[in-house]
């Protein structure tokens, strides 16, 4: 697999638009989901809302027989969760702690939405970020949205430089 | 030998290896069998005597929560899955323990 520390996620406009809609939709609770994206091209392209099945306004957490199955679906398609996104409806969209000891993914981009103070009003300003979490470091990274992956340049070109 | 699915986080253990084989008649002895050519890897499992809370292990599509854990019987023709739980949130909860990495 390539390396892909690249710090940006990149990220059509359809789909950043449908988990600001998921997190709306859940508030007050907090919505998850993955956006599921070949293996090793670090392009998110097939969106996957999740049950949160804490249902909680302070917890997500993937029912165990749907993340089997979300797996292995990802495990047929040659996929990988190259986005895992979930909501804080009362905080900032930023990884709390829990989300940190709990993040098992180092390669995916973890993205944060915040419909605190109103924002979970359609048409309101919100909050949404992205990160990578792994060995319970957090790197917040920039979050450029297309309107499609059409119009980016492939992927080889964004070579990861530490 | 029953086929075990290992996640990305744990192919640290596994030379990257996606699949492995592992005896054994319970997932307690796969598992068992997991550390004696992976060590390391049984206590990124359990915690003590039991599964981590956010790790999953199904035999055969079904999590071991609901067919007596541990004790959980592997047919040599088994596919075992680990999972890490997609979990987190706000909640500053002592989750640490439970947790898979």
């Amino acid at each position: 697999m390539t390396d892909k520390l690249g710090a940006v996620l990149t990220i059509d406009q359809a789909t950043r638009d449908a988990i600001v809609a998921h997190a709306r939709r859940d508030h007050p609770d907090e919505a998850c989901g993955v956006v599921a994206g070949p293996i090793g091209s670090d392009r998110p392209a097939r969106f996957i809302p999740m049950l949160n099945a804490a249902m909680s306004p302070t917890f997500y957490e993937f029912d165990s027989g749907d993340l089997l199955k979300l797996y292995r679906e990802m495990d047929d398609n040659d996929e990988e969760p190259v986005v895992i996104y979930h909501s804080h409806t009362a905080t900032e969209a930023h990884p709390s702690r829990t989300d940190i000891n709990l993040a098992a993914e180092p390669n995916a981009h973890y993205v944060l939405v915040s419909t605190r103070d109103g924002a979970e009003v359609e048409g309101t300003p919100i909050d949404f970020r992205s990160f990578r979490i792994v060995d319970g470091e957090v790197t917040e990274e920039e979050v450029r949205v297309v309107e499609s992956y059409a119009d980016t340049a492939p992927d080889t070109t964004q070579k990861a430089e530490d | 030998m029953a086929e075990v699915r290992i996640p990305t986080i744990l192919r640290t253990y596994t030379d990257g290896e996606r699949a492995v084989s592992a005896t054994g008649g319970t997932v307690a002895e796969i598992i068992d069998d997991l550390e004696a050519n992976h060590e390391g890897i049984k206590e990124r499992l359990l915690d003590g005597d039991d599964v981590r809370r956010f790790v999953n292990i199904y035999v055969d599509d079904e999590d071991i929560r609901f067919t007596g854990g541990l004790d959980t019987a592997v047919a040599d023709s088994a596919t075992v899955v680990i999972l890490p739980a997609v979990a987190g949130g706000a909640a500053q909860c002592g989750a640490a323990g439970g947790a898979l990495n």
